[in-house]
C-alpha cells in the first residue's frame, strides 16, 4: 500500500495541498477530481516521491519515501506525465525502451516492442516523437510507463501506475482503450491513481473517487456517494447535473467501457 | 564526410537504432584510424604511408633519421594532442546540448570557452605574480587546472542564469551565454594591459586556437582530464537520454537528477577547460560533430557521445591536416578552419532544416 499522511505543501504563502490524507490500495482504480487549481497535480508529485511535502510524509509499503533511492523508486511506480516535447528526435520505440531500462528488463527493445502494441501503436517503432500527433505522443508516453512497470505484482510486492490526466488529447475510443488498460492493472492487484477531468469517465473506470478542492479533500468514496449534486455544486458550482439528460436538441455521448 | 556515412543507412524500420549505432561506431573508429595516419603523414617533410607502417610496426629501418625526428618530436605528440581536444570538444558540447536540452548548446557559443580562456590568461599574467606558489605546486597541471575552473564557474552560471524550473529557453540560453562571453572577454583584455610582451605571445597563440607547438608535456597535461571524461560517458549516457523527457520524468525513471547534472557540467568544464588550456578556444567542433552524428544514428547518447569522442578526435586531425598545407609552408589557425567549416552549420541549425528548430524549443 502507498500512503500519504497529513501532507502539506506550501508555496508562495498559499496552501497547495492542505493536510491530506491518501490511502492507495492494491487492486484500487483510485481517481482524484477537482477543479483547476485544486492541488490535484501537486498531490501526485508529492505521491510519487518527486516533491518533498513541507509537512507529512509519504510511504511505500511501510518505508518512507525519502529513504527510497530513485532506482528502486522507478521499480515501484510508474508516472504518466502531462504533454511532454522533446527537443531530440527519439524515435517512439526508443522513448518507450527508456521505461524498460529504467525497471532493470533484460530485454528492454522486446518489452518496448510488446508495451508499444499494447496502446495500439504497433507499426509506430519507428516513428520520431516529434512527428506524431498529440494523442500519439500521450500514447507513446503511457507506452513508457507500462513498460515501466509491466507486471503490476512482481516479487509479491504490487506496482503503482500514476496517470496525470491520461485522457487529455486523446479521441473518445483511445481515452476508453488507456483506462481500461489502468483498469485491468488494478484488477490484476496493481495500485492505479489517476487525475481525471471528465467526471463521466471517472465514475466509469474509479473504484475510489477522491474530490479535491482548495487542496483539501472534500469527498472520498464509491462513485455513488461523491458524483452527487450536493458535491458538483459546491466544488464545480454547477447546479443539478448529475443523471440528467440535457434538452431534447442536443445530442449527448456518454463513453463507457466496452468491458461491460 | 560523415554525410557520406550516412548514405548506406535507410531508417530503421523497427525504431531500434542500435545495430546502426555500433555499425557507425566502427566506422567512426577507422576514420579516426586514417586521419591519425594522414596527421602523421602529412606536412613539409611527406612521410610515405607504407614506410610509416614498417616503422609503426617495428618490423624494419624504414625511415631516414630526420623523417624519425619529425616524427617522433613533431608529429606525434601534435597528432595525440589534435585527438585528445577534438574528442574532448565533440564530447563536451553533445554532453552539454544533452544537460541543455538543446543542440544549440555548445560551449565556445555559450561562452563556457571565454571562461576557461580567461582563467588561462590569468594562468599566464598572473603565475610570475600573486599565483606563483599555486603554479609552483602544480607545474604542468597549473594550466590545465585553471581553465577547467574558469570554464566550470562560466557553465554553473549560466545553468543558474538560463535554466528555469529544469528548462531551458534556447533565446535566454544563447544571450546569457554572449553576456558571460563578452564579461569574460572583457576580463581577458584587462589581463592583457597588464601583460608582457612574452606573455603577450603566449596569449596570442590562444585566442587563435592551434596545434602548434605540441609537445608530449601538453599532451600528458590533459589526458587525466579528457581520459576522465570518456570513462564517465557509460554512466552518464542513460540518465541524459532520460533528461530529454524532462527532470520529472528522468526522477520517474530513477535517474538522480541533480547528481547526474552536476557530474555533467564537472565534464563539460574539464573537456572544455583542459582543451583550451593547450590549443586555445578552437570553436564549433562540440556543435557540427554531435549534429552530424544525430542526423546519422539518432539522438541516443549511447552512441552519440562515444561517436563524438571517435567523430570529435578525426574532424580536428583533418581540420589539422587542412590547416598545415592550404596555406604551405604558412600555417592557418585551426580555429578558422573549425569555423569556416561549423559556422554554416550553426546557421542552417538555427534556421532548422532537419525537424529542430527554434519553434520546437520554449
Amino acid at each position: 500500500m502507498i500512503s500519504a499522511e497529513n501532507v502539506t505543501v506550501t508555496r508562495a504563502g498559499r496552501k497547495l495541498i492542505d493536510n491530506v490524507g491518501l490511502d492507495l490500495e492494491p487492486g484500487r482504480f483510485t481517481v482524484v477530481i477537482g477543479p483547476n487549481g485544486a492541488g490535484k497535480s501537486t498531490l501526485m508529485k508529492v505521491i510519487s516521491g518527486e516533491m518533498k511535502p513541507d509537512t507529512g510524509f509519504v510511504s511505500y509499503h511501510g518505508a518512507s519515501v525519502d529513504l527510497c533511492q530513485p532506482v528502486d523508486l522507478a521499480r515501484r511506480r510508474a508516472v504518466l506525465p502531462q504533454a511532454t516535447q522533446l527537443a531530440f528526435p527519439f524515435t517512439a520505440l526508443e522513448i518507450v525502451r527508456m521505461g524498460a531500462v529504467a525497471q532493470g528488463a533484460l530485454n528492454p527493445t522486446e518489452q518496448a516492442r510488446q508495451a508499444l502494441s499494447r496502446v495500439g501503436l504497433r507499426g509506430f517503432e519507428s516513428r520520431p516523437y516529434p512527428s506524431l500527433s498529440g494523442g500519439e505522443q500521450q500514447r507513446v508516453q503511457f507506452a513508457r510507463a507500462l513498460a515501466q512497470v509491466p507486471q503490476p505484482v512482481a516479487d509479491g510486492v504490487p506496482r503503482a501506475l500514476f496517470l496525470d490526466e491520461p485522457t487529455a488529447s486523446l479521441d473518445l475510443g483511445h481515452q476508453i482503450s488507456v483506462l481500461e488498460i489502468a483498469r485491468d492493472f488494478a484488477d490484476a492487484g496493481g495500485i492505479v491513481l489517476a487525475i481525471l477531468h471528465d467526471l463521466n469517465l471517472a465514475a466509469e473506470f474509479a473504484d475510489h473517487l477522491v474530490v479535491l478542492n482548495h487542496g483539501r479533500v472534500v469527498a472520498e468514496g464509491a462513485c455513488l456517494e461523491t458524483v452527487n449534486d450536493e458535491i458538483i455544486a459546491s466544488v464545480y458550482g454547477i447546479a443539478g447535473a448529475v443523471g440528467r439528460i440535457p434538452a431534447a436538441h442536443i445530442p449527448y455521448v456518454l463513453p463507457q467501457s466496452r468491458h461491460r | 564526410m560523415m554525410k557520406a556515412l550516412a548514405m548506406p543507412f535507410r531508417p530503421a524500420e523497427d525504431g531500434d537504432r542500435t545495430r546502426k549505432g555500433i555499425v557507425v561506431l566502427l566506422l567512426l573508429a577507422a576514420a579516426l584510424f586514417v586521419a591519425c595516419l594522414l596527421s602523421l603523414g602529412i606536412g613539409p617533410t611527406g612521410v610515405d604511408l607504407h614506410d610509416l607502417w614498417i616503422y609503426a610496426t617495428g618490423s624494419g629501418a624504414s625511415l631516414s633519421t630526420q623523417e624519425r625526428v619529425i616524427l617522433e618530436a613533431v608529429r606525434l605528440p601534435r597528432t595525440a594532442l589534435g585527438l585528445l581536444v577534438g574528442a574532448g570538444l565533440a564530447v563536451s558540447g553533445a554532453m552539454m546540448q544533452g544537460l541543455f536540452r538543446n543542440p544549440l548548446a555548445d560551449p565556445g557559443i555559450v561562452g563556457v570557452t571565454s571562461g576557461a580562456g580567461l582563467a588561462a590568461v590569468a594562468a599566464i599574467v598572473l603565475g610570475n605574480g600573486i599565483l606563483a606558489p599555486v603554479a609552483m605546486v602544480l607545474g604542468n597541471q597549473f594550466l590545465p587546472l585553471m581553465a577547467f575552473f574558469g570554464g566550470l564557474f562560466n557553465t554553473w552560471m549560466l545553468y543558474l542564469i538560463a535554466t528555469r524550473d529544469g528548462r531551458t529557453s534556447t533565446t535566454t540560453l544563447i544571450l546569457s551565454g554572449i553576456a558571460i562571453g563578452a564579461l569574460s572577454a572583457a576580463l581577458m583584455g584587462l589581463m592583457i594591459v597588464m601583460a608582457d610582451d612574452r606573455q603577450l605571445r603566449d596569449i596570442t597563440f590562444w585566442s587563435l586556437g592551434s596545434l602548434g607547438g605540441a609537445t608530449f608535456g601538453r599532451v600528458f597535461s590533459i589526458l587525466p582530464f579528457i581520459g576522465a571524461v570518456i570513462v564517465i560517458i557509460p554512466f552518464v549516457a542513460r540518465g541524459l537520454d532520460a533528461l530529454v523527457l524532462g527532470d520529472a520524468a528522468a526522477f520517474h525513471m530513477g535517474i538522480p537528477v541533480q547528481r547526474l547534472k552536476k557530474i555533467v557540467i564537472v565534464a563539460v568544464a574539464a573537456a572544455c577547460g583542459s582543451t583550451v588550456a593547450v590549443a586555445g578556444s578552437i570553436g564549433f567542433v562540440g556543435i557540427v560533430v554531435p549534429h552530424l552524428l544525430r542526423l546519422v544514428m539518432g539522438p541516443s547518447h549511447r552512441f552519440l557521445l562515444p561517436g563524438s569522442a571517435l567523430g570529435g578526435g578525426a574532424l580536428l586531425l583533418i581540420a589539422d591536416c587542412v590547416a598545415r598545407t592550404v596555406a604551405a609552408p604558412a600555417e592557418l589557425p585551426i580555429g578558422v578552419v573549425t569555423a569556416l567549416f561549423g559556422a554554416p552549420v550553426f546557421l542552417f541549425l538555427l534556421l532548422g532544416k532537419n525537424g529542430i528548430t527554434m519553434r520546437d524549443m520554449p
